[in-house]
């Protein structure tokens, strides 16, 4: 889970209740949010809406990336809902199909915006955003048709009376331009076009506020068949995406690389990268080095903060230019630092956690974009926003990472106690021995098992008997 | 010869092996022992322990002045004006506990200008102008006696009380009359021993406490008051409320007079589709629905799972709710015990907060359009919030002698003296968490072995029995204001020394660990001084027995 929010004042105090509200608020381990995890970054994060010049010390970012969401996130999520659970497109929000699925992700975003035109009053805007990836062709025997019930086990039947929109967009893109390759029911009542992410996509729109809707049946239940079966499709690869990995071997050292890929045939663009690194694994900056091409790429701004030992992670950001249709590689290189016996958690040979590194760029899109009015679609503009008609801003998380630390054998301290123990007592014993033994002089005694063996052997032997 | 030479030899041998024996014994015993246990005990600041138990004693003071108007001094006081006199009156609590309250009355006689103050027509205006004369420390009581014939009591009237800290009182009767008047007033307008009692309340045992005794809120640094509105019919009533408007004229001037007593925050907000947990029962006679009384406490639980304002805030909350039945349950009335229905209906929770029910017109055509929009009147709705709100902080107006009249106190919500009654007893509560706080943290310490006291932690617990112990001298002199303060500072010390989190830092280390460090030394170190100490003794005993066989 990740938290960032931009100050007016008194920062460092507000961060923490900041992050302990909101732990409480959404049962999220926030409140683990602390020095250790929160960085400030310089270039990365802008704030949204309205701001009145942004002083970047006021910005706070922080990571954990430890933690899962799970049911008891979605609920409070569901509950600033103005309908809540109970009506309109929330209904289809219940937890045990929705964490059913290959991705999930929850947002909320707070920004102040303009009341109207003439921006005299400022109002608070809450968006909520969830993000769920179902996998319908591994468990719908291998068809790629869907169908809200399948997916939800629930249907659509009425709108928020609150809400002033309430809609649903379904994607019927036609690949390679070949129309009737799929089919959706009920049919739609319109069709929206828009150059989303430099393509060019189509969308079924149902408006579940238009009283046609729901004229033929009470309930609705958009599905989706494919007319034909699919031959080997590939999605189109985005013009930007990355990945990153740990390399390196034994637990001393090792590298961290990160690739990101520009696909654009032939424009460039500058991204900005973030990665923020824990301090128990020290950074060399000396060995970053970015190569594109096979040549060295300098980047234009470089922002680094060193860590401090148990108070600051690493930071740094760079401005990196990416040439048309290249692989970009950036490695740094890092040492393991061996931790106090207490600061190990529980399972400590699972390993530790690097946060993702974020990637920031307003990527020029292949297709030329037409301003889209937000008056009119106001929703659809935020979920795809465009600042003007050739790039549109994208911010890319990568893997987080997981990195063995040198984990000491817990059970030694006691074998030292143990062992230092043991040489203490002999020596102490034999001090004693000495210091308190009292000695006198005794008669030799005839006999004895082991003397009397001894001289059976001696006679064997030819040799006198002792 | 060498065999008697060889027993003296074996002889100061054995002596020296002795002696070397005991002197490790010593050395362990005495100086290892004390060493060991110096080093592995847990960290203890010292604490104040006499300074909690003395925290027990609370003596109230009540300054009252008594003014004569001319004509109406009464013939039989003992000495001549001014004079003043002390009453004082137990309240028992319980064996540690105990609390006096001393009357500290001065009688004397009107100056200039309180006689013409009390020269005009009516009560009201004399208390107007009074109080511009007087400058009335909090918890201070000023009495005017006025004569027989005055005009300004109405008939039938012996006491009138007003809206700052003084009061007219027609002569009459005697000493004896006036100084019953005088007792009654100072129940009415600074504390009974009920609501002493009432303060006290987690110190006495269940059965002596009245049925009022857990209802008011507990006294806190701050209140978070957020009201809501609930509408579970979005898709037939639009429900608009200007309720920051409402806030600002109704609301606020009560809480800035009670600023004094704590920080107050307000916020408001509208659920949907918040329903109350209980159906409520049609009734043909009336064609409306009702809720019962005693399915009253049921409604509360469901709605408080959605009103989520307890995770965000460091105070009590204060809940008041307005509800707007859904069209297919209107109109809706609460029933109270006999089964007529509540006037105004709505009821409150002690120590929770109040449930409104506003009912909405059925609409005048069946074919009007919906959603309806309602427009709530805000003036009534908060009338009945804010008489809740004097009612969850323990300000009723209830069992009043026959003769007495009390001001409204108007626009601003309570009178100066009502402000004084919450000052007073949560001053005494305040002093008695405290005393309860650090004895808990003393019988604790006494307990369990492994609570570590830090310095900071210490230093927290003598600073709260510094500031308590203020509060109680303040509290004898009569100065409430500054007992208050005191007593706020001491309860915000106390809990940050009790709940610090330092104190468990070795709560939990398993004892069987000990063991297993102390052993591998201890028991190889131990075993020869033992047995040598054993074979000592052993020798010492037949060396005993020896002579007697020998001779």
């Amino acid at each position: 889970s990740n938290l960032w929010y931009l100050f007016s004042h008194s920062v460092d105090k507000a961060w923490k209740e900041l992050s302990n509200i909101l732990s409480g608020i959404f049962c999220a381990s926030l409140n683990f949010i602390d020095s250790t995890n929160t960085v400030t970054p310089t270039a990365s994060f802008k704030p949204l809406g309205l701001a009145n010049g942004t002083d970047h010390n006021l910005l706070r970012y922080a990571v954990l990336p430890r933690e899962v969401v799970c049911t008891e996130n979605l609920t409070p999520w569901k509950k600033l809902l103005p309908c809540g659970s109970k009506a309109g497109l929330a209904v289809l929000l219940k937890a045990e199909r929705l964490f059913h699925s290959s991705y999930h992700s929850q947002a909320v975003h707070i920004r102040p915006i303009c009341r109207d035109a003439s921006c005299l009053a400022v109002s608070w805007e809450l968006r909520q955003t969830l993000t769920v990836v179902f996998d319908t062709f591994s468990s719908g025997q291998g068809k790629k048709d869907w169908s809200l019930f399948k997916m939800f086990s629930r249907t659509l039947t009425d709108a928020c009376p609150l809400a002033s929109q309430s809609k649903v967009y379904v994607d019927i893109s036609p690949k390679n331009k070949e129309k009737e390759l799929l089919e959706v029911t009920p049919p739609p009542a319109s069709v929206h076009e828009a150059i989303v992410q430099g393509d060019r996509r189509t969308y079924a729109v149902y408006d579940l506020l238009s009283p046609s809707l729901f004229n033929t049946s009470r309930s609705l239940n958009v599905q989706l068949k494919w007319k034909r079966p699919q031959d080997s499709s590939e999605l189109p690869t985005p013009v930007l995406h990355a990945q990153r990995y740990v390399s390196g071997y034994g637990l001393q050292t090792g590298e961290i690389s990160t690739l990101i890929y520009n696909t654009h045939p032939y424009r460039a663009f500058p991204v900005i990268l973030l990665e923020t690194v824990p301090w128990y694994l020290r950074l060399y900056v000396h060995t970053l080095t970015i190569i594109t091409k096979g040549k060295e790429n300098k980047p234009s701004y470089i922002h680094y903060q060193p860590a401090q030992d148990r108070r600051r992670p690493h930071l740094l950001e760079m401005l990196i230019q990416l040439p048309a249709n290249s692989v970009t590689k950036i490695t740094i290189q890092f040492e393991r630092a061996l931790l106090k016996w207490t600061e190990y958690p529980p399972d400590p040979n699972h390993g530790f956690y690097v946060s993702s590194s974020v990637l920031s760029a307003l990527v020029p899109s292949v297709i030329a974009m037409k301003d889209m009015d937000v008056e009119q679609s106001p929703l659809f503009t935020s979920l795809f926003p465009s600042l003007d008609g050739s790039s549109y801003f994208v911010r890319l998380y990568t893997e987080p990472l997981l990195v063995n630390l040198p984990t000491p054998d817990f059970s030694m301290p006691y074998n030292v106690i143990c062992l230092t123990c043991t040489v203490v007592a002999v020596c102490y014993g034999s001090f004693y021995n000495l210091l308190t033994r009292t000695f006198h002089v005794e008669e030799p005694s005839r006999g004895g098992l082991a003397k009397r063996l001894a001289n059976v052997i001696r006679k064997f032997r030819g040799v006198p008997p002792l | 010869m060498a065999a008697a030479a060889a027993m003296v030899g074996d002889e100061a041998e054995r002596a020296r092996g002795r002696r070397a024996a005991l002197s490790f014994a010593a050395i362990a015993v005495v100086l290892g022992l004390p060493l060991w246990w110096r080093t592995t005990e847990t960290y203890r600041a010292a604490l104040p322990y006499a300074g909690i138990e003395g925290l027990g004693r609370l003596p109230l003071a009540v300054p009252v002045a008594v003014v004569f108007a001319p004509r109406s001094v009464p013939g039989d006081l003992p000495r001549p004006l001014p004079f003043t006199d002390v009453q004082e009156m137990d309240i028992a609590v319980n064996l540690r506990t105990s609390v006096t309250a001393r009357y500290e009355t001065a009688y004397r006689s009107t100056t200039a200008q309180e006689e013409a103050a009390l020269d005009v027509a009516t009560a009201q205006e004399a208390d107007a102008g009074l109080h511009l004369l007087q400058d009335a420390l909090l918890g201070a009581l000023t009495v005017y006696v006025v004569p027989e014939t005055s005009p300004l009591l109405p008939q039938g009237i012996s006491v009138y009380v007003g809206k700052h800290r003084s009061a007219l009182v027609r002569a009459g009767g005697g000493l004896a009359t006036l100084r019953t008047r005088l007792q009654q007033l100072t129940q009415v307008m600074s504390f009974t021993s009920s609501s002493i009692a009432a303060a006290l309340s987690d110190r006495l045992p269940d059965g002596q406490l009245g049925p009022d005794a857990r209802r008011h809120l507990k006294s806190s640094l701050g209140y978070e008051i957020t009201f809501s509105l609930l509408n579970p019919d979005p898709k037939s009533h639009t429900v608009d409320w200007d309720i920051e408007d409402a806030v600002n004229r109704y609301v606020q001037p009560v809480l800035d007079k009670l600023s004094l007593l704590a920080n107050f925050s307000v916020d408001s907000q509208i659920l949907y589709y918040a329903v109350l947990g209980v159906t409520p029962r049609f009734d043909k006679e009336s064609s409306s629905f009702l809720l019962s009384a005693h399915s009253l406490p049921h409604v509360i639980n469901p709605v408080e799972a959605r009103l989520g304002s307890s995770a965000a805030s460091l105070y009590p909350v204060l809940n008041f709710l307005l509800y707007v039945p859904e069209r297919s349950h209107s109109p809706l009335y609460i029933q109270d015990k006999d089964g007529a229905p509540v006037s105004t209906n709505a009821f409150h929770s002690p120590r929770w907060g109040g449930i409104m029910i506003y009912n909405v017109e059925a609409p005048a055509s069946p074919q009007a359009s919906l959603p309806l929009h309602v427009d709530v009147d805000m003036v009534r709705v908060m009338e009945v919030f804010l008489a809740q709100l004097r009612l969850l902080f323990g300000l009723s107006r209830e069992e009043l002698p026959p003769e007495f009249l009390l001001e409204s106190p108007g626009n601003e919500g309570l009178a100066d003296w009502e402000l004084d009654r919450l000052l007073w007893t949560h001053t005494v509560e305040n002093i008695a968490t405290v005393s309860t706080t650090l004895t808990s943290l003393a019988q604790l310490l006494d307990k369990i072995g492994n609570i570590v006291i830090k310095d900071d932690v210490a230093s927290e617990v003598y600073r709260a029995v510094a500031t308590a112990q203020s509060a109680v001298d303040e509290l004898a002199m009569g100065h409430l204001h500054s007992a208050f303060q005191a007593s706020k500072e001491a309860v915000t010390s106390s809990e940050r020394a009790f709940f610090d989190p330092s104190l468990l830092h070795l709560l939990y280390f398993p004892d069987d660990q000990k063991f297993a460090i102390y052993i591998p030394l201890f028991l190889p170190m131990a075993v020869p001084i033992l047995l040598s100490l054993a074979k000592i003794v052993r020798e010492a005993r037949q060396q005993r027995k020896e002579p007697t066989k020998m001779d």
